[in-house]
C-alpha cells in the first residue's frame, strides 16, 4: 500500500521540514500488524515526492494477536486485499508517523505549514464502495481536482469486469495538514470495511479536527455514518461458516437487500400499513393467542404487544440471529416476569412439522412465504394447514403486478434479493383458493396499501378461516 | 404368597409408618426401581423427615415416576400412601403412561409399627400418628378397587410379609420371543374365497372347505390376522371358523378390529346401531347354531388388542399403534389399537378425520396394520397399512415378515360399496414429513461406523437455517460429503504439505495399501442420476420436476441456478451410464455419485470476483507502483537496495498467485464447457458401494468416463507401503502434478472403512501443492518468514470432524438404500451440515 505526496512549491524539499522527515533518509516505524516506511523517490528544488509505504503483515493480520487456537475463526482470510489497498491502516500511519504535520505544526517552517501550497496525492489502489460518483462527491467539494481510473479485475478474464478499486490522484493548493486530515478521514470512509485499525476515539478526534470542512461537506451525513459504523454483522459465526464459500456476500446482502426493499417501499410506509392490516384482521376474528412465523426482528410482535386483547404472542423464525434481535426489540430481558410470560420466541422452520405451532388462535406470516423455494411450498402448506391448523391464518406477500410502478426496479426483478418468487394477484388468489379448498378453510383476499386502479395494491393479504371455526370466535381447537 | 404383577406396572406400597415398606421393597426390587418419599424429601431439603418439604418431595417423586413409566420401566412408590389424595395422582400417572397400578398393602398390627418407630431416633412422632394412619389404611382397603388399582395384595401378618414372593408377568401383548416368520393379513371382512386363495399363494395348505376349514404352513410360518374379519362380506362364519381354528392350533395370531368389537356387543345382546356391514354378520350368524355364536363371542373376548413380536421389531394392531402405546395395557391402548385416534374434525364425506399418527411415528418397531383401505401399501416411517379394501372390490394383501414383501389377490367382486372411493394417496402430499424434533436441539446420532456422534444445539440451529433457506428437497439429500483433513505439516522446506507426510500418517495408523488420487480443483458436487423419468418420483418422492436426478453442492444447495444446465449434464451422465452398461452391471436404476465439477470459476465466480481476482489486481497494481517509486529512490540513494529486492520478490509471489487461480478458471458459455470428474460411486438401489475398494471405483468410473466427453476420469496410483518404490513413484507423480499447477492429491486407504490401532482411520488425507496453497494461505505465504509462522497448525479438531462427517454421510446412504424413513436419513445429512458449522480453521 502506497501513498505519495508531491509538491512543486519552491524549494520543494521543504516538504521534508513540513513532514519532519529528512528527504535524504529512510524512515521506518513499527505499527501493530505492520510497518510504515517513508522515503523520497524524488527530492529536487522544483519537485519533491514523499512516499509512504505500508507493509501490513498478512499472516499476523489473519491470525490476530497472540497464539490463536485452531478452532478460532481468523479475523480476516489470508487471501486479503488489506496489505495492498488504502484503508484505515493509512490513517493510523498518518497519525503515528506524520503526527505533527497532521496537526499543522512545523518547527523549522511554521509559516509554510500554515500556507496553502500546490500538493498532489497519489494512491494506486483505493477501494471505493459507491464507485466513482461517491469518490468524486467526497473530494470535489473540498476543492480537489480528481483523476481516477477503475482497475479491471483480471485482464485475462474481461468478462469479470471491473474491481471496486480505483487509482486516485488528487491535486489542489492547500495546507499539507488539510490534505493529510482529508485523507485520514475519507480513505476509510471510501473503503467502508468492517475491520478498523483505528480506534473509535481516534476517529472521533479526526472528525472533530475536521471541524469546519466536515460541517460544510455535502456528504457529511454519509461520512459520519460510515466512519462511526462498527462491524454491523448480521450473520452469526456458525451460519457464516456454512455460507461463506457459496455466497461470500451473504452478509452484505442481508443488510443491503433489506435496506433496498425498505427504500423501494418507503414512500408508501407500507410496512406500517401491513402491520395495521394484520392487526385489524386479528381483531376481527377475536384472536387472543397469536403466533407470528418468520417474525424476523419482531416488528409485528412489537406492534401486537400494544394490544391488551392479545394474551399470548409467539414468534418463530428460522434464524437464531433474527430471534435475538426480536428479543432485544421487545426488551424481553428486562420485562417483569408476568409480562415476559406473554411472549414465546423460538427457532422453527416452515418446512418442519412443529408441535409448538399448535394451540394458537391465529398464525401470521407477514412477507415470509416469498422467501421459500417454490418447490418447497408443498411442505410448508402441509406444516401450516394440515399440521398446525390454526383457526385463522393470515398471510401477506408482495403483489407482483404492482412492481411495474417501481421506477427503480428493473422489469422482472424482485423487490428483495432473497425473494424466490413474487405472485401476481391472480397467482396468489389461485394458490390461496387451492390451499383453502384442500385443507378445509375459507379464504378472503384483502389489499394492503394504496390500491392502484390497474396494478392493484402493493401488498396482498389472505385471511384463512378454518371451516369448523364458529364465526366470531378465535379459539383454537 | 405369590404376588403376580405385570412386568410394566406402577407398584404402590401402602402401609403406616414402621410397617416395613422400605425393607420389603429392598428385598424385592432393584434400588433404582424404588422411589421413596423420604429420599425425595432429603433430596429437596437435606432432611428426610422434614414434613414441610413434603409437597416439593412429592413433585420430584411424581416427576421421576413419570420419566420412568414413559421409558417403560417398572416403578415402585415407597411412601405411606394411606390417604386417597396421595394415591390419586399415582393412579393418574399409571393411566397417563398406559400401565397398570398395583397396590401392595402392608396391614400389620399398629403396636408392632409403633415399637419399630420407637427404635428409630429420627421418628419422633407420637402413637396418635400411627393410629390415625392405621384408620386411613382400613378405609383405603375398601376403596382401592374403586380408585382404579387392578391388582391389590394385602399382607396382613409378619409371616405373610416374610414369605411374599413377587412374580413379574409379561403383558399379554408381549410376544417378543416369537420370531415367526409371519404372514400378516389385512382386513378380510368375510371374503373367504380370497382368503383361501391368498393363504394358498403364501404356501399354506388350506383344507376342510367352508365347514371345517384349516390352514397350515409346511415350513411353520405363522399367519397374523389384523382384525376386521367380520361384517360386510359374503362368508363371515367360514372366515371365523378358519381363523379360530388356526389360532387354536397355533398356526395364527389374531388381533381384534373395531368390527369384532361391535359384533361382540351385538352377541352380548347390548344395543348397537346396525350399520357399516354389521347386518351381514347378523344375517349370516343367525343361520348358525347358537353354540357357534357363543364360541365366536368367547373367542373375540379373548383377543389381545395388539402384539409386540420378533424381539420388539414388529407391532401388529388393527388400526396401528403409536409408539407410546406399544407393549402397554390400558383402555386407551385398546381403543387406539381398534379405532385409531381422530382429530375431532370431519372430512367432506362426513367421516371423522383420523390423526395421522403414522406421519409422526418415530418408533424403532415396524407397525403393520389394517383398518384404513388404501390402494397400494406404502411404508411411512416404519408403518405399513395393508388393508387394500378386498370387500370393496380391491385386493386382499399379506405382508411377509421379515422379508417385507407383500403378496395380494384380487377381490372376485365388489361385495360392499365403499363410502369413500379408494384413491391413490394424493400426489402432492408426501407421507414422510419431517418434524422439527428430528433435527433441532442437541442430538446424539448412532451410526454403524461411529457409535455416538453428538451434534451441538447451536450447530443444529445454524444447519436448520441453511437447510430451510437454501437446500433442495430433503428427499434428494441422501448424502453430504465430509470435510477432509490435510496431511501433517511438512516440518521444513518451501511448502506446507507433501505426500510424504500423508503416507506417514497412514503408516502410523498401520495401513499399508493406499491409493493416491489426483485432486481436481473445481466445486464439489453430489450427483443423483436416474435411469428413467419415473425413478425420481418413485424412489425419491421428488415432486420438483427433476426427472433426470439432481446436482447439489456440499451444503445441499442446487448446484446450478439454471435448470437446463442441470438436466443437460444429468442427461449426459444418464446416457454415459447407459452406453457403458453400468445400469445393468450395477443392477440399479439410479446412482449417487461424488464428483468435482470444473471449472472452479463456474460456481465460484462471485468468490473469484469479490476476493481472488480482486486481491490479485490490488496486489499487482500496488506493488508495481511501490517498485517504481522505490527504484527512483534507490537511484538517488534515498533507499537501501535490498529493500527493492524484497519488494520484487513479493511482486513475483503475487504474479504466481494470479497464475494459481487462473488455472482453474475458464469461461463456460455452454454445457460443453463444463467437466464432471466423478471419483466415488456412492450408492445405487439396495446398496452402497463402500464395500468395494477404491481401485474398483476408479476402474468403474473410468469405464463411465469413456462414454461421455464431458466426463473426466481421475488419475490415480496404487501404493504399497511395504514397497518403497511405489511410495517414491507416488511422490514423483505428485511433484509432477503440482509443478504443472495441479491442486494436489488425495491419499486414501484402498478400502473405504479401515480400523487401525486407534479406531477408525481417516478415510482420506489431502496433500495440496505449493502453488495451489497460495489460494488458501495468501499470495505471499511462501516467504520464508511467513512459512515458518504458518507451520504450527493442529489437525486434531479437523480430523475428529472428518471422521464423524464421514460416518454420518455413509450412514445416511446406508439408511436410504435400506428404505428407512426419510427422517432417519435426514437426521444424518443434517448432522453433517451441522458439524460443518463447527469452528475449525477454514484453511485446513
Amino acid at each position: 500500500m502506497l501513498l505519495t505526496i508531491t509538491t512543486t512549491h519552491r524549494p520543494a524539499t521543504d516538504l521534508g521540514y513540513l513532514l519532519a522527515k529528512h528527504p535524504g533518509r529512510w524512515h521506518e516505524k513499527d505499527l501493530s500488524q505492520g510497518r510504515a516506511i517513508l522515503f523520497y523517490p524524488e527530492a529536487s528544488e522544483e519537485r519533491c515526492t514523499a512516499a509512504l509505504l505500508l507493509e501490513i503483515d498478512p499472516v499476523a493480520l489473519a491470525r490476530g494477536r497472540g497464539a490463536r487456537h485452531e478452532s478460532q475463526a481468523p479475523l480476516e482470510p489470508y487471501v486479503n486485499d488489506r496489505p495492498y489497498v488504502a484503508s484505515s491502516f493509512l490513517s493510523v500511519a498518518i497519525t503515528r508517523l506524520l503526527g505533527s504535520a497532521l496537526k499543522g505544526r512545523s518547527t523549522e517552517r511554521p509559516d509554510l505549514a500554515d500556507t496553502p501550497i500546490p500538493l498532489e496525492a497519489e494512491l494506486p489502489v483505493v477501494p471505493a464502495r459507491g464507485g466513482e460518483p461517491f469518490l468524486r462527491a467526497l473530494f470535489e467539494p473540498l476543492g480537489y481536482a480528481v483523476d481516477c481510473a477503475r482497475l479491471a479485475l483480471d485482464p485475462q478474464f474481461p468478462s469479470w469486469g471491473n474491481s471496486r478499486y480505483f487509482s486516485l490522484r488528487l491535486r489542489q493548493t492547500l495546507r499539507l495538514a488539510d490534505l493529510l486530515t482529508h485523507l485520514a478521514v475519507l480513505i476509510p470512509v471510501l473503503d467502508d470495511a468492517k475491520h478498523y485499525w483505528v480506534g473509535e476515539d481516534e476517529i472521533d478526534k479526526l472528525l472533530q479536527s475536521g471541524g469546519d470542512w466536515l460541517a460544510g461537506h455535502p456528504q457529511r451525513e454519509e461520512i459520519t455514518r460510515r466512519a462511526l459504523r462498527r462491524d454491523p454483522r448480521l450473520v452469526s459465526e456458525a451460519l457464516r461458516r456454512l455460507t461463506d464459500e457459496e455466497d461470500p456476500t451473504l452478509d452484505a446482502h442481508e443488510q443491503s437487500a433489506g435496506d433496498e426493499e425498505d427504500a423501494l417501499e418507503r414512500d408508501l410506509t407500507l410496512n406500517q400499513c401491513r402491520l395495521e392490516a394484520v392487526l385489524a384482521a386479528l381483531r376481527e376474528v377475536g384472536a387472543g393467542r397469536v403466533l407470528d412465523l418468520g417474525c424476523g426482528d419482531g416488528r409485528l410482535l412489537q406492534r401486537l404487544a400494544a394490544e391488551p386483547s392479545l394474551t399470548h404472542l409467539g414468534g418463530g423464525d428460522v434464524s437464531p440471529r433474527a430471534l435475538s434481535l426480536a428479543a432485544r426489540r421487545l426488551h424481553l430481558d428486562n420485562l417483569p416476569e408476568r409480562q415476559r410470560q406473554r411472549f414465546d420466541l423460538f427457532q422453527g422452520s416452515l418446512l418442519y412439522r412443529d408441535a409448538r405451532f399448535r394451540g394458537f388462535d391465529a398464525i401470521t406470516l407477514v412477507e415470509v412465504i416469498e422467501h421459500l423455494e417454490p418447490n418447497r411450498l408443498a411442505a410448508c402448506e402441509q406444516v401450516l394447514f394440515a399440521e398446525a391448523r390454526p383457526a385463522t391464518l393470515i398471510l401477506t406477500t408482495p403483489n407482483r403486478d404492482y412492481n411495474a410502478l417501481f421506477a427503480s426496479l428493473p422489469a422482472g426483478a424482485f423487490r428483495h434479493r432473497d425473494h424466490r418468487f413474487e405472485w401476481s394477484r391472480a397467482e396468489f388468489a389461485h394458490w390461496c383458493e387451492a390451499v383453502a379448498e384442500q385443507h378445509g378453510y375459507a379464504v378472503r383476499i384483502l389489499p394492503i396499501g394504496e390500491v392502484h386502479p390497474v396494478q392493484g395494491p402493493p401488498t396482498q393479504m389472505a385471511v384463512f378461516r378454518r371451516h369448523d371455526t364458529p364465526a366470531g370466535q378465535g379459539a383454537a381447537a | 404368597m405369590t404376588l403376580t404383577i405385570p412386568q410394566l406396572s406402577l407398584v404402590v406400597l401402602i402401609g403406616v409408618s414402621g410397617s416395613g415398606k422400605s425393607t420389603f421393597v429392598r428385598r424385592h426390587f432393584l434400588p433404582t426401581e424404588v422411589l421413596s418419599s423420604d429420599a425425595c424429601r432429603a433430596l429437596v431439603s437435606d432432611d428426610e423427615n422434614d414434613q414441610s418439604a413434603t409437597r416439593d418431595a412429592f413433585e420430584v417423586l411424581h416427576f421421576i415416576a413419570a420419566k420412568r413409566l414413559a421409558a417403560g420401566r417398572l416403578t415402585v412408590i415407597d411412601a405411606t400412601n394411606v390417604q386417597p389424595e396421595a394415591r390419586k395422582p399415582l393412579v393418574e400417572l399409571a393411566r397417563r403412561w398406559h400401565c397398570l397400578p398395583v397396590a401392595i398393602v402392608l396391614d400389620l398390627p399398629a403396636p408392632l409399627c409403633q415399637a419399630r418407630n420407637r427404635e428409630r431416633a429420627d421418628r419422633a412422632f407420637g402413637p396418635h400418628v400411627i393410629r390415625s394412619q392405621a384408620d386411613q389404611l382400613q378405609r383405603a382397603l375398601r376403596s382401592l378397587k374403586r380408585e382404579g388399582f387392578r391388582h391389590i395384595y394385602r399382607l396382613d401378618s409378619l409371616e405373610a410379609v416374610e414369605s411374599a414372593v413377587i412374580e413379574r408377568q409379561p403383558l399379554w401383548n408381549d410376544r417378543r420371543g416369537e420370531t415367526g416368520p409371519f404372514d400378516l393379513i389385512g382386513d378380510v371382512h368375510g371374503c373367504f374365497e380370497e382368503l383361501c386363495a391368498l393363504l394358498t399363494q403364501l404356501g399354506y395348505v388350506v383344507e376342510g372347505g367352508e365347514d371345517q376349514p384349516t390352514a397350515r404352513h409346511p415350513a411353520g410360518r405363522q399367519a397374523v390376522f389384523l382384525g376386521d374379519l367380520v361384517d360386510r362380506g359374503p362368508k363371515i362364519p367360514a372366515v371365523l371358523r378358519l381363523v379360530m381354528a388356526m389360532t387354536a392350533a397355533g398356526e395364527a395370531l389374531c388381533v381384534p378390529g373395531n368390527h369384532e368389537a361391535k359384533l361382540m356387543k351385538w352377541l352380548d345382546g347390548r344395543p348397537v346401531r346396525i350399520g357399516h356391514g354389521l347386518a351381514e354378520s347378523i344375517a349370516q350368524l343367525e343361520r348358525e347354531p347358537a353354540p357357534f355364536r357363543a364360541e365366536v363371542r368367547a373367542w373375540i373376548d379373548g383377543l389381545v388388542s395388539h402384539y409386540v413380536l420378533d424381539g420388539g421389531d414388529l407391532v401388529v394392531a388393527h388400526a396401528g399403534l403409536a409408539e407410546e402405546y406399544q407393549g402397554r395395557g390400558s383402555g386407551k391402548v385398546r381403543a387406539f389399537a381398534l379405532y385409531g385416534e381422530t382429530t375431532g374434525e370431519t372430512d367432506a364425506f362426513g367421516l371423522p378425520v383420523r390423526w395421522d399418527w403414522a406421519a409422526a411415528y418415530r418408533g424403532r418397531a415396524h407397525v403393520v396394520y389394517g383398518h384404513t383401505p388404501v390402494l397400494e401399501p406404502q411404508w411411512v416411517n416404519r408403518t405399513l397399512g395393508i388393508d387394500t379394501g378386498c370387500v370393496f372390490g380391491g385386493r386382499l394383501t399379506a405382508l411377509r415378515w421379515p422379508e417385507k414383501e407383500w403378496v395380494s389377490v384380487a377381490a372376485r367382486q365388489v361385495y360392499y360399496a365403499p363410502v369413500k372411493p379408494l384413491t391413490p394417496s394424493q400426489p402432492e402430499r408426501t407421507p414422510d414429513r419431517l418434524d422439527i424434533g428430528d433435527v433441532l436441539g442437541q442430538r446424539v446420532i448412532t451410526t454403524r461406523l461411529f457409535p455416538t456422534i453428538t451434534i451441538r444445539e447451536e450447530n443444529a440451529g445454524a444447519a436448520l437455517e441453511v437447510m430451510s433457506r437454501f437446500a433442495v428437497d430433503p428427499h434428494w439429500l441422501i448424502y453430504l460429503p465430509p470435510t477432509m483433513s490435510p496431511s501433517q505439516t511438512r516440518p521444513e522446506g518451501d511448502s506446507l504439505e507433501h505426500p510424504r507426510e500423508g503416507l506417514d500418517d497412514y503408516r502410523r495408523a498401520g495401513v499399508r495399501r493406499l491409493i493416491g488420487q489426483e485432486k481436481h480443483m473445481g466445486s464439489r458436487v453430489v450427483a443423483i442420476v436416474t435411469r428413467d423419468d419415473g425413478v425420481a418420483a418413485r424412489r425419491f418422492q421428488a415432486r420438483d420436476g427433476r426427472h433426470h436426478g439432481i446436482l447439489y453442492t456440499r451444503t445441499g444447495r442446487p448446484f446450478f441456478a439454471d435448470p437446463a444446465l442441470e438436466s443437460g449434464l444429468l442427461a449426459h451422465l444418464r446416457a454415459a451410464l447407459e452406453a457403458s452398461g453400468l445400469w445393468d452391471g450395477l443392477e440399479t436404476d439410479w446412482l449417487c455419485l461424488d464428483a468435482e465439477l470444473l471449472p472452479w470459476s463456474a460456481k465460484a465466480r462471485e468468490l473469484l470476483k469479490t476476493q481472488y481476482a480482486a486481491v490479485g489486481t490490488a496486489a499487482r497494481t500496488a506493488l508495481a507502483a511501490a517498485v517504481d517509486r522505490l527504484t527512483q529512490a534507490v537511484a538517488r540513494n534515498g533507499a537501501p537496495a535490498d529493500r527493492l529486492a524484497t519488494l520484487r520478490e513479493r511482486q513475483q509471489m503475487v504474479a504466481a498467485y494470479g497464475e494459481s487461480y487462473r488455472r482453474y478458471c475458464w469461461e463456460t458459455p455452454s454445457l460443453a464447457d463444463y467437466r464432471l470428474a466423478p471419483f466415488h460411486l456412492l450408492a445405487g438401489e439396495g446398496r452402497t458401494f463402500s464395500d468395494c475398494d477404491h481401485a474398483w471405483h476408479m476402474a468403474t468410473l473410468e469405464r463411465l468416463c469413456a462414454h461421455g466427453e464431458l466426463l473426466q476420469p481421475t488419475a490415480y496410483r496404487l501404493v504399497d507401503l511395504d514397497e518403497p518404490a511405489s511410495e517414491e513413484a507416488l511422490i514423483a507423480w505428485w511433484e509432477q502434478l503440482t509443478a504443472a499447477g495441479g491442486e494436489g492429491m488425495v491419499v486414501k486407504p484402498l478400502e473405504w472403512v479401515v480400523r487401525g490401532r486407534r479406531g477408525l482411520v481417516q478415510p482420506a488425507i489431502k496433500c495440496r501443492g505449493r502453488e495451489y496453497l497460495r489460494l488458501i494461505y495468501g499470495p505471499e505465504y511462501t516467504a520464508p518468514a511467513n512459512l515458518e509462522r504458518l507451520r504450527p497448525r493442529t489437525l486434531g479438531r479437523k480430523r475428529a470432524l472428518a471422521l464423524r462427517e464421514y460416518a454420518l454421510g455413509l450412514e445416511a446412504l446406508e439408511r436410504f438404500v435400506a428404505a428407512e424413513p426419510l427422517y432417519r436419513v435426514h437426521e444424518c445429512v443434517f448432522g453433517v451440515l451441522a458439524l460443518e458449522s463447527e469452528p475449525v480453521d477454514p484453511r485446513l
